[in-house]
C-alpha cells in the first residue's frame, strides 16, 4: 500500500512538472515594462505612464500578420518612451478566451487596448460597455461604441501594385493566388491583384486555390505547388506564412511577400513584398489618448498615410514597370490615383463599375464577386 | 498527361510525411503504448532539424537531429508511462502541449532564417521517361525511404522473431513477462523508435517539404498521423495507402479548385479527411479483422509485480 502511494505521488509529480513546463512555455504572456523596478519608487512628480495592451491572434514569430502588429507596438514604444508602458498577449483565440484575456487587461490598469483580429469584435464591444474609462481599438471590424473604434489597412493597394509586376513578369499569362479564408477583404485583394496585372497585360488570368485557413505552412505550400503544376508561374498569397514564396523558390518560379518584408526567404523568387505598417496608426491612437482628443471613428489607412507599401522590389523587374509602380504609389499618396475605377467587368460579364465611376469605401467593403479574368467561383458563404 | 504526372508526384510527396510519422506511431501501438504527443514531438523535431540545417547546411544531419529530438521527447514520455505508470493519454497530451510551447520558445530566433537552395533529386535514366519519370522518379530520397520502411516494418512485424515478441508485448504483456521477455525495455525501445520516426517526419517538413520554421507549423499533421494508425487497423501497408490517399485527395482538391470546378472550396477542404476515413473504414469493416489486429493491451499500463 505504501509503495502504491509513493508511486502515485511520483507519477503525479512527474505529470505535474510536465504540465507546468508546458503551461509556462505554452502561453506566451509577456510583459515588457519600460522600467520595471524604477516605476515603484519613482518620484511622485512624474506622471504615471499610459498603460497600453495588445491582444494578438497569432504568435509574434509568425513573420506575417502578428509580426507586423508587434513591429507597430515597438515603434509606438520608441516614439513615446517612458510616457507609455505596453504589454501583449499572443495567440489569443477568436472566441470566449478573448473576452477573458481582454478583461484581464482592463483589470491590470490598461487604459488603451488594441485587439488585432476580426473575431474579437463582439467581446470587445461587451467589455467596452462595462469599462467606459478604457479606450478600445479594434482592427478589421465594423462595430463601434463611444469608447471603441475600428481601424484597418487598405491591403488591396499593395496587392494591386504586386499585380502590376506580376502581369509584366508572367510568361504563361497565368497567375496563381493562394487564398486564405473567403471573406470580402481577401476577395478584394485577389481582384485588385488581377486588376493590376491586367493594367499591363490584358491576357492575364488568375487561378485561385483556397486553403480555408490563415496559417498552415505545409498546406499553403501544397496549394502553391498545385498552382505551379497547373501552369501558374507567378504566385501571390493572402495567407500568413512565407510557404508560398518558398514553394516558388524551390520550383524556380516567382512570388511575392505578404504583410511583412519576406525578400530573404526567396532570393530568386521574390519580386516584392506588399507590407502593412501599423506604426503610424498606433502612434496616432496613443497620441489621441495622451492629448485627450480620442473620439469614435473608423479609420482605413493605405499608401497615403504610410500604412501600406510595396517594398524590396526585385532587380528582375524591368525599369519601366518599376517606374509604373512608383507612379502608382505616388498617385495613391496624393489621392489622384484610383484602383477601383470603371469600367470594371465582373466574372459573369456584367459591368460592376461604369466607365469613369470610382468605387467608394462602401462598395469596396462589400466585394464578394470575382472580376473578369479570375477563374473559378467565389466560395459560398462570403 | 503532364499535369496528372505532377499530381501523382505531389501526392506521393504529401503522403510521405504522414506515412513516416504514422508508421512510427504504429510501432508504439503494436507494443501497447498510445503516444498522443506526436504533434509535440514533430514540432520539436522540426525546429531541431531546421536549426541543424541552418548551422551545418547538411540535410542528413538535420534529419538525424530531428530523429534524435523526437526520440528524446519519446524517452521522457516512455519513462513516465512505462516506469511510473502514468496515464498514457494524459501524459501524451501533456507532451504535445509541452512540445508546442517548447518548440516555439527555442525557435524564436529561427523564424527569419532560411535554408540554402534546396537540392533536386532524380533517378538517372528513369527520370527522363515520359509520364512515369516526373511522376515517380524525381522525388527526394525520403519518399522512397518511406516505401522501404513500410515493407521492412511489415516484414519485421509478421516475419521476424523480434516482431513477434513486440506484438506479444502489445497483446499480453503479462504473458510476455512470464515467458521472460523484458516487457518494459521492449516497450521503451518501441516508444523510442516511434519518437525517432515522428521526429524524422517533423524534420522532413521543416527542412524539405516546407523549408522554413514558424511556430505551430506542423499544423495538426501529428494528430492526422495518429488517427491514421487506427483507421489503418495497425497494418503498415494500409498506413501507407491511407497516407497517399490523404495526400492525393488534398492535392486533387487544390487541382480541382485551380481548374475552376463548381464545388464549394469548404467542401473540397473537407474531402481528404472524409475520403480517407470512408475508404479505410470500408476496407477494415470486418469487426473480427479489427479485433485481431488491434493490440489487446493498447493504452493499458503494465505492472510486472502483479
Amino acid at each position: 500500500m505504501t509503495d502504491f502511494t509513493k508511486r502515485t505521488l511520483i507519477r503525479l509529480a512527474g505529470l505535474g512538472t510536465l504540465a507546468a513546463a508546458a503551461a509556462l512555455v505554452g502561453c506566451g504572456k509577456k510583459e515588457e515594462p519600460a522600467a520595471p523596478a524604477a516605476t515603484a519608487e519613482a518620484p511622485a512628480a512624474k506622471p504615471e505612464p499610459l498603460k497600453i495592451a495588445f491582444a494578438y491572434v497569432g504568435p509574434v514569430g509568425d513573420a506575417g500578420w502578428t509580426f507586423a502588429h508587434d513591429n507597430g507596438r515597438k515603434a509606438l514604444e520608441a516614439e513615446f518612451g517612458d510616457r507609455v508602458q505596453t504589454s501583449f498577449v499572443e495567440s489569443v483565440p477568436e472566441g470566449a478566451d478573448a473576452e477573458r484575456v481582454i478583461r484581464d487587461m482592463v483589470n491590470q490598469g490598461n487604459k488603451l487596448i488594441f485587439g488585432t483580429t476580426f473575431g474579437y469584435m463582439d467581446y470587445m464591444l461587451k467589455i467596452a460597455g462595462d469599462h467606459k474609462d478604457v479606450k478600445f481599438e479594434h482592427a478589421t471590424g465594423y462595430k463601434t461604441a463611444e469608447n471603441m473604434r475600428t481601424y484597418d489597412s487598405r491591403t488591396y493597394e499593395g496587392a494591386y501594385m504586386a499585380g502590376v509586376i506580376a502581369g509584366a513578369m508572367t510568361k504563361s499569362n497565368t497567375l496563381g493566388v493562394v487564398g486564405s479564408v473567403p471573406i470580402p477583404e481577401v476577395i478584394r485583394n485577389i481582384n485588385s491583384f488581377t486588376l493590376g496585372a491586367q493594367s499591363v497585360n490584358p491576357k492575364v488570368t488568375t487561378k485561385v486555390v483556397w486553403v480555408n485557413k490563415w496559417f498552415d505552412p505545409p498546406k499553403e505550400g501544397e496549394a502553391a505547388q498545385s498552382l505551379l503544376n497547373q501552369g501558374a508561374d507567378v504566385l501571390f498569397q493572402n495567407t500568413d506564412s512565407s510557404a508560398v514564396l518558398q514553394a516558388a523558390e524551390k520550383a524556380g518560379k516567382l512570388a511575392f511577400g505578404w504583410d511583412s518584408d519576406m525578400s530573404h526567404f526567396g532570393p530568386n523568387a521574390h519580386l516584392g513584398s506588399a507590407i502593412i505598417n501599423w506604426a503610424p496608426y498606433y502612434i496616432k491612437a496613443t497620441r489621441d489618448v495622451l492629448e485627450g482628443t480620442w473620439k469614435t471613428e473608423t479609420t482605413w489607412w493605405g499608401v497615403k498615410e504610410g500604412a501600406i507599401d510595396l517594398v524590396s522590389v526585385s532587380d528582375k523587374v524591368p525599369a519601366d514597370i518599376r517606374a509604373k509602380v512608383d507612379t502608382i504609389r505616388a498617385g495613391l499618396k496624393e489621392g489622384s490615383y484610383n484602383i477601383w475605377k470603371g469600367p470594371i467587368t465582373g466574372q459573369d460579364g456584367k459591368e460592376v463599375l461604369k466607365d469613369g465611376e470610382v468605387a467608394d469605401d462602401k462598395f469596396l467593403h462589400g466585394i464578394n464577386f470575382y472580376i473578369k479574368g479570375v477563374e473559378g467561383r467565389v466560395p459560398a458563404g462570403s | 498527361m503532364e499535369p496528372i504526372a505532377l499530381l501523382i508526384a505531389a501526392t506521393m510527396n504529401a503522403g510521405t510525411v504522414l506515412a513516416i510519422a504514422s508508421l512510427g506511431l504504429l510501432i508504439n501501438e503494436r507494443a501497447g503504448i498510445v503516444n498522443l504527443g506526436a504533434e509535440g514531438m514533430m514540432l520539436v523535431a522540426a525546429i531541431a532539424g531546421f536549426a541543424t540545417g541552418v548551422h551545418t547546411g547538411n540535410d542528413w544531419l538535420a534529419f538525424a537531429a530531428g530523429a534524435g529530438a523526437g526520440a528524446a521527447m519519446a524517452l521522457l514520455f516512455g519513462v513516465l508511462v512505462i516506469w511510473l505508470n502514468t496515464n498514457q493519454y494524459a501524459s501524451g497530451l501533456a507532451l504535445s502541449l509541452f512540445g508546442v510551447g517548447f518548440s516555439a520558445f527555442v525557435g524564436i530566433r529561427y523564424t527569419q532564417e532560411r535554408l540554402g537552395d534546396r537540392p533536386r533529386f532524380e533517378i538517372p535514366g528513369l527520370a527522363d521517361l515520359p509520364f512515369v519519370g516526373p511522376a515517380f522518379f524525381k522525388h527526394h530520397p525520403m519518399v522512397y525511404i518511406a516505401i522501404v520502411l513500410t515493407v521492412v516494418l511489415a516484414w519485421f512485424l509478421y516475419r521476424s522473431r523480434a516482431g513477434l515478441v513486440l506484438r506479444a508485448v502489445g497483446e499480453s504483456p503479462e504473458s510476455a513477462h512470464a515467458l521472460g521477455y523484458p516487457v518494459r525495455r521492449i516497450r521503451l525501445l518501441a516508444v523510442l523508435a516511434g519518437g525517432a520516426l515522428c521526429g524524422l517526419a517533423g524534420a522532413y517538413i521543416s527542412v524539405i517539404y516546407t523549408p522554413l520554421w514558424v511556430e505551430g507549423m506542423i499544423a495538426g499533421k501529428g494528430w492526422i498521423a495518429l488517427a491514421l494508425t487506427t483507421f489503418a487497423t495497425w497494418r503498415p501497408a494500409r498506413v501507407l495507402l491511407g497516407a497517399y490517399l490523404f495526400g492525393g485527395v488534398t492535392m486533387l482538391q487544390f487541382h480541382l479548385q485551380g481548374q475552376g470546378v463548381q464545388i464549394a472550396s469548404q467542401l473540397l477542404t473537407m474531402l481528404p479527411y472524409l475520403a480517407t476515413i470512408v475508404v479505410l473504414v470500408l476496407i477494415s469493416r470486418n469487426p473480427t479483422f479489427i479485433r485481431v489486429n488491434m493490440p489487446a493491451s493498447l493504452g493499458k499500463p503494465f505492472y510486472p509485480g502483479s
